[in-house]
């Protein structure tokens, strides 16, 4: 259900590269801000929008894996293990159960978790490009 | 049916839009001053918004039909439209909020700076936003004829002319409360009557749904065939991704991002979107089973589309249960118009502003005022659907959106998730992935509306295309592009600094093409 807190620690080093702390020493030393060279697209400013954009990507793709596998896995389901059509829990049969009710707040759960993660990524950017 | 509680709840929902109309005029100033300038509108009353003017005739009667007739694979309808908006807010919710686009022909531009490449994104806004009004107006018509008796076209032109006379004359237009309060309204208007049936049901000892079980299908089991469709598997699967990734490319959606204040507000519109559509959902299967409880043949002359109106009264006699009826008929209206509204807006400016306006000042010299022409352009946009909707015979009114999702899905998807993550994406690339899509899909669909379901895997492939068509207007975007490697637009690095940078940081966001 919580996609990015498995995949979290075997990314977490992949992001750090992206942003990293010695080129965030480095721009300290120049007073020119980064965001000139995003301005004006100098390869240290490309290569800051592809770690930006590859990042949230990878987010983005995290997110949907999991809803492809999670949705996507059920007529999977349902059509591989015939007994999950009829199964009943609690006297509510389980297919009405996952896709009437349980769906939208592991939607909403998973969107939230989206939300957080990017808005992360963003800041990290801001701070490590306006050099503060 | 008692005729004067329905008849009434729908004469008030219909003045009162009017008369907010009317008014709106003045009061639109003051809002949309609000919101250009000021941008403080929240992502809650934003989200509520966006709620009212998404949540159309196929969510408020068309889901609860569908589950009724074909049972539990119909559930993958709303699923499908909630989705939607994850991975319109995992894919491009912050980025399109950051291009500056106020209508999807608006993003083609900024993105691929091409004048053609708009030109076609308009001609598509147009057909899907028609596709998406027919069902609308034949709800409307299916409502009406239930509650007093009246042909369907009566119907169908009250949602046309109060839309009509709404939007020329100006209100609705910006006026973000109004449709946020449509959100709560057709929750209040589906909800209050689903819990007191709910309830009555309890009383009765909770009794099973009574299912007709033809050729060994089962109602209540997944897979059972599809709306009675071959290949059920394929179906579930291509309907999924219709609507899962339609959402981001449908006419009226992009307009309510342009009101968030930043791209970071637009996500967390889209989030609090997330949790008002699943709120919603969870009650119009609720009628679909117990219209299987109550109703499990249905009385002469009431589609499936109508369960939701019809059951009231079979659950409840006397007037308790018209009441409630009258209420759904209400929040049923409420529905038509406020989706029909947005709609409207929406075709009708791409309509007036990319398509009629050079050619009427051409007609009539310099006379066509700015206004005029949207006026006109108004009542082209809902003259076309109309006119469709005497002619087509409903297919039900879910099926019809479905396909406007599939058309949207094969067209928008791949512009907008390319145009936002693929430095790569050039001109000729973009305009191949939109005429192939969008004829393929648009070819699918006018078969299947005009000729009917066909047999085996040909109608399956046909009436759900978007398991094939999404897939090859990507590959069609894709490859072009890798083949036209000068035509990618000049500034695409520029516009993607503006696409995915946070506005607090200090940039040059001026588009890099004027």
């Amino acid at each position: 259900m919580t996609p990015g807190r498995d995949a979290d620690p075997a990314e977490r080093p992949q992001r750090v590269r992206v942003t990293s702390s010695r080129r965030h020493a480095a721009t300290r030393r120049d007073p020119r801000p980064l965001t000139r060279d995003l301005d004006e697209q100098t390869d240290l400013g490309e290569v800051y929008m592809a770690g930006l954009m590859s990042a949230q990507l990878r987010l983005a793709l995290r997110v949907l894996a999991f809803g492809a596998l999670g949705l996507g896995g059920l007529p999977l389901l349902f059509l591989l293990v015939p007994a999950t059509r009829t199964l009943d829990i609690a006297r509510i049969p389980f297919p009405w159960l996952v896709l009437g009710v349980l769906v939208y707040p592991v939607a909403l759960l998973v969107s939230r978790y989206y939300v957080r993660q990017s808005e992360r990524i963003e800041g990290e950017f801001s701070q490590v490009v306006s050099g503060s | 049916m008692n005729t004067a509680f329905g008849l009434t709840a729908i004469i008030l929902v219909c003045v009162v839009t009017l008369a907010v109309g009317a008014f709106g005029l003045r009061l639109s100033r003051t809002t949309s001053d609000f919101y250009v300038a000021g941008r403080t509108v929240t992502p809650i009353r934003n989200a509520s918004a966006i709620g009212g003017e998404y949540l159309s005739a196929a969510s408020f009667l068309g889901i609860a039909g569908l589950v009724y007739t074909s049972g539990f694979d119909m559930l993958w309808f709303p699923v499908g439209y909630t989705v939607g908006y994850v991975v319109l807010l995992v894919l491009v919710a912050a980025p399109l909020r950051r291009s500056g686009a106020y209508t999807l022909p608006d993003f083609a531009e900024a993105r691929l700076e091409s004048q053609r490449v708009r030109l076609l994104s308009s001609v598509l806004v147009v057909a899907i936003g028609w596709l998406y009004l027919l069902p609308q107006l034949q709800g409307a018509g299916i409502a009406l004829q239930l509650i007093t008796g009246a042909p369907s076209w009566v119907g169908s032109l009250v949602v046309v002319v109060v839309v009509v006379a709404n939007v020329a004359a100006g209100g609705m237009r910006s006026i973000t409360l109004v449709q946020a309060m449509q959100y709560w309204l057709k929750l209040t208007a589906i909800a209050v009557p689903g819990f007191v049936l709910l309830a009555v049901w309890l009383g009765d000892g909770s009794p099973a749904p009574e299912v007709a079980t033809t050729s060994g299908s089962h109602w209540a089991e997944p897979l059972s065939g599809f709306g009675g469709q071959d290949h059920p598997v394929y179906a579930t699967y291509s309907t999924i991704l219709a609507l899962v990734l339609g959402t981001m490319g449908l006419p009226h959606v992009l307009v309510r991002f342009y009101t968030n204040p930043d791209g970071r507000a637009a996500r967390r519109t889209t989030l609090t979107v997330v949790a008002l559509l699943g709120l919603f959902y969870l009650f119009p299967p609720v009628y679909g089973i117990l219209g299987r409880v109550y109703l499990p043949t249905l009385p002469e002359g009431v589609r499936p589309d109508a369960i939701v109106l019809a059951l009231p009264t079979a659950v409840l006699p006397g007037t308790a249960g018209q009441l409630l009826s009258a209420a759904l008929a209400g929040g049923a209206f409420a529905a038509f118009l406020s989706t029909a509204s947005g709609l409207t807006i929406s075709v009708a400016g791409v309509i007036d502003q990319d398509l009629l306006r050079g050619r009427l000042r051409r007609i009539t010299g310099e006379d066509a005022t700015v206004v005029q022409g949207f006026r006109v352009a108004t009542v082209l946009a809902m003259a076309v659907p109309y006119a469709a909707a005497r002619v087509v015979e409903p297919i039900g009114l879910a099926t019809t959106v479905g396909l406007a999702f599939a058309v949207a899905a094969s067209t928008f998807c791949p512009l907008l998730v390319l145009g936002s993550w693929w430095r790569g994406l050039s001109t000729v690339g973009a305009a191949a992935g939109l005429v192939c899509g969008g004829s393929l899909a648009a070819g699918a669909v006018a078969i299947t509306m005009v000729g009917g379901p066909l047999e085996g895997w040909p109608g399956a492939l046909l009436a759900q295309p978007a398991a094939w068509t999404i897939p090859i207007a990507f590959a069609v975007a894709i490859l072009v592009s890798l083949a036209t490697p000068r035509r990618i637009p000049r500034h695409t690095s520029r516009t993607m600094v503006r696409l995915h940078t946070p506005e607090e940081l200090d940039l040059d966001r001026a588009p890099g093409h004027r």
